[in-house]
């Protein structure tokens, strides 16, 4: 048996060590796209900091813990996968046959189409070698300008003012995070960055960029505004062009079944690059986290070792801290329809707390600013489905009880 | 045979001398709010309850780390926090469905029970034999580490 695996971030090397525990005697083949040992993303922005060295940011730390699994680890990609035989063609030329084959190819950062983007100063923040191309810029006093403030370009703002930067964020929607926010916690995130010195432009569009003896300038709709450095972080896509007429049915990602498995039987996908069930309900999404990637891996491993392993579905979840201020969302934070909402506006204290109930008491989503103790729990919450019948009343007076109500809900059903 | 807390809230009085013990015995210093064991107060039951990690099957938070800091104490079971290779992303912190891996402003790292190597000085503390330190199969945990973790059921083979 042949488990080829592509791809080494989280998704792929939590396969490869499921495998190996199900299946001590099979072949695995693990096909990193990038150089290096696999590593996390999520460890870049500490990177940045300088607080850890590119070995630092490692997924599996211990020397030789390849070798060791007996999983070799292949510095290559596919360039294509061959419609009608187990096979894949990889960009180095090499054909390889394949038993079981795990696209865990992860996603690449997308760019707005407008003039200079391509200029020398101008990079994304995605791989490791990105975070090494603005480590030599950024520079204590140079002009940063953050293009898009999304999650990624969020989890990256800290560590470029602890660079000593002079920051510039231009964010083309309503707020800050709009993805994983609301107003008022976008809103508290902008005021919490602009009283530390860092320039917000929501609502503001990058029209151009041009360059003019080294310096760089990027015209808004706002204004022009010059940098030594600009940072693309509008966004990421699933990596699945290589799989265009191989059979393997895509949308926004590779679409699989509660089995982590495509249209095509026999080929998994796990991670960023998979469109798979969203634990609450609806159309199938791509959940691009970390948690999301690891349950991805292990879940569809299990099913290529023909353990029959069905998954109930990704939770959306981020977690981010920004200058020192944390915010959390988990699920259906938008709320609406049939949803009741609970909610804690304390944002002159830095604090808010939003919970969003379905009509059964249970919780469904959640926002929670400024609060960091037990937000595990909201997840438990929703996960688990439980109502949470009784604690309404309480709730509703301070919703800030919810690990409370938690506790209780467990104590109930013992 | 491998042990683990076992917490009878029934017995708890409140007294909070988990918290302080476990604060001590982490920070040096009696302080609860640093405690990774915590009381929860339900005033209009007139009940307290001891609330800790589980040391769950599952390891969410091992799982979802990605920089490889949290590991299995061999020896206690204890899933464990390296301090020197977590970096503070806190991506743990929202992966555990239990809310008991938080993060601490004043280390800029996560902490969680860790059962103090083997010794946990909150069952030592606790004067009415609310938290005590037993075989692991006798706890009745096994209700509580199984009852928030659908998504990942069919996850363990």
């Amino acid at each position: 048996m042949h488990f080829l695996v592509a791809g080494g971030g989280p998704a792929g090397v939590t396969a490869c060590e499921t495998l190996r525990r199900l299946d001590p005697a099979a072949e695995i083949t693990l096909l990193c796209g990038e150089p290096g040992e696999p590593y996390g993303r999520m460890a870049i922005p500490y990177y940045l900091i300088g607080n850890i060295d590119a070995e630092g940011t490692r997924l599996r730390k211990r020397h030789g813990y390849w070798e060791g699994l007996g999983i070799p680890l292949r510095h290559d990609r596919i360039a294509s996968l061959v419609p009608d035989r187990d096979q894949v063609i990889l960009e180095g030329g090499e054909r390889l046959d394949f038993d079981r084959l795990l696209i865990a190819t992860g996603a690449h950062p997308v760019s707005p189409p407008i003039p200079g983007i391509d200029l020398p100063g101008v990079v994304h923040c995605w791989t490791l070698e990105d975070a090494h191309a603005i480590a030599e810029r950024a520079d204590e006093g140079s002009k940063v300008v953050l293009m898009g403030a999304g999650f990624i370009g969020c989890i990256i703002l800290e560590s470029l003012v602890k660079r000593g930067v002079r920051l510039s964020v231009i964010e083309q929607g309503p707020r800050m995070v709009p993805r994983m926010l609301d107003e008022v916690a976008g809103g508290m995130l902008q005021a919490h960055c602009e009283s530390q010195g860092v320039r917000v432009l929501t609502g503001t569009r990058a029209e151009s960029i041009a360059e003019s003896g080294g310096r760089l300038a990027v015209a808004t709709s706002q204004g022009e505004i010059p940098a030594d450095l600009v940072i693309v972080a509008t966004g990421v896509r699933s990596n699945t062009g290589f799989l265009d007429g191989s059979g393997v049915d895509c949308d926004q990602g590779v679409l699989v079944d509660e089995h982590l498995e495509s249209s095509r039987a026999g080929v998994f996908a796990a991670g960023d690059v998979a469109q798979g069930p969203d634990l609450l309900g609806g159309n199938r999404q791509v959940h691009a986290i970390q948690p999301t990637a690891v349950e991805h891996g292990r879940i569809a491993a299990l099913n290529m070792a023909g353990q029959g392993a069905r998954y109930p579905g990704s939770l959306n979840m981020n977690i981010l801290d920004t200058l020192g201020l944390v915010s959390v969302s988990f699920g259906n934070w938008e709320g609406g329809g049939e949803h009741q909402t609970l909610s804690l506006d304390s944002r002159d204290a830095g604090r808010y707390l939003k919970l969003v109930f379905d009509d059964q008491d249970r919780l469904r989503g959640a926002i929670a600013v400024g609060h960091t103790e037990k937000v595990g729990i909201l997840r438990g919450l929703i996960q688990s489905r439980r109502p949470l019948r009784g604690w309404r009343e309480r709730l509703q007076r301070d919703p800030t009880r919810i690990a409370e109500a938690y506790v209780g809900a467990i104590e109930a059903s013992a | 045979m491998q042990r683990a807390l076992s917490i009878d809230p029934g017995k708890c009085t409140g007294c909070l001398q988990c918290e302080l013990a476990c604060s001590f015995e982490h920070t040096g210093l009696f302080n609860p709010s640093r405690s990774v064991i915590r009381v929860f107060t339900f005033h209009e039951e007139g009940r307290f309850v001891p609330y800790t990690c589980t040391q769950c099957a599952e390891a969410w938070c091992l799982q979802a780390c990605p920089v490889d800091a949290i590991a299995i104490n061999a020896a206690t079971g204890a899933k464990e926090i390296n301090e020197a290779t977590c970096v503070g992303c806190k991506v743990c912190t929202i992966a555990c469905p239990f809310g008991t891996v938080n993060y601490s402003q004043a280390t800029g790292k996560v902490v969680k029970c860790d059962l103090c190597g083997g010794d946990p000085q909150c069952a030592e503390a606790c004067p009415t034999q609310a938290i005590t330190f037993v075989d692991a199969d006798q706890t009745g945990l096994e209700r509580m580490r199984h009852w928030a973790v659908k998504t990942d059921a069919a996850a363990h083979a």
